[in-house]
């Protein structure tokens, strides 16, 4: 059943980056360009994707498991460190240079655009470098 | 500034079934719905690899549902040029797994959560994605 859920849950996620047209690398930019012609579309998508879940994550959270996998894999940590300082800056540099976040880069596979593979595998270069240098 | 091309209800519901995706993984699996943790995790970790490999598969395969509901063809552009792609992707790629979180787990999952981390992350890419496109330009 987890199986099906993961399929599931897949699916919607990439008809909501459709609908939204987050799956777009121009809106994303159109959404970026603050001190330009700017369109502010996509704070709706945070906003209706946060009121959607924060209820089921406030309700769920003193429950010992979910309905179809053994435990909840929730990350335990809590610091703020110079990992996540440092990442999250390099990570919305790389957002501002494309439009395209990993979400909407892999659901545009759907759409079959070169540029979009030349991103993906670069993305995944950017995963490996990270892994060889943080655990050599 | 201007505003341009505003699209707050089709946003808004997208982000809504965004938000649904998210509740569904999270009660149903116990898991959050991020994406550059979940696609990492396929390339590398034998652990939940099916789990995470039809999530995956569900994403490429939602927008090709989407698709056949209507006539209209999915908006999709990409304006820059090969370099800025690639640099892009790498940037993408090494910040999202040194902060472990982007768009989806950070912004979306994380700041549902309450999560302090997520909240300073989000913040942070959002401060620095928009001076990125001050600096560079839309062409």
């Amino acid at each position: 059943m987890s199986k099906i859920i993961s399929l599931i849950s897949g699916i919607i996620f990439g008809v909501g980056l459709v609908i939204s047209n987050m799956i777009n690398p121009a809106k994303v930019l159109g959404f970026l360009n603050f001190f330009g012609q700017w369109d502010p579309s996509l704070i709706f998508v945070m906003i209706g994707a946060i009121l959607t879940s924060a209820p089921f994550f406030f309700l769920f959270r003193n429950k010992n498991k979910p309905l179809f996998a053994e435990t909840f894999s929730i990350p335990k940590i809590k610091n703020i460190d110079s990992k996540l300082i440092v990442g999250s800056s390099l990570f919305g540099v790389g957002w501002g240079l494309v439009g395209f976040c990993p979400g909407p880069a892999i659901a545009s596979l759907a759409l079959v655009n070169e540029y979009a593979i030349f991103f993906l595998i670069s993305m995944f270069g950017g995963f490996f470098l990270t892994r060889l240098v943080n655990y050599k | 500034m201007n505003i341009i091309n505003f699209t707050p209800l089709s946003a808004f519901v997208g982000g809504i079934t965004i938000g649904l995706a998210v509740v569904v993984f999270f009660i149903g699996n116990g898991r959050l719905a991020g994406i550059s943790s979940i696609t990492d995790n396929f390339l590398t970790s034998k652990e939940g690899r099916g789990d995470n490999f039809l999530f995956l598969v569900g994403l490429i395969v939602g927008p090709i549902i989407f698709s056949f509901s209507t006539t209209n063809e999915i908006p999709f552009l990409i304006t820059n040029s090969l370099p800025l792609i690639i640099a892009g992707g790498l940037l993408v790629g090494i910040g999202t797994k040194v902060a472990s979180g982007c768009t989806s787990g950070h912004g979306i999952c994380g700041i549902a959560r309450s999560s302090l981390r997520s909240v300073i992350a989000t913040v942070l890419f959002m401060v620095t994605a928009i001076l990125t496109v001050a600096i560079i330009g839309i062409k």
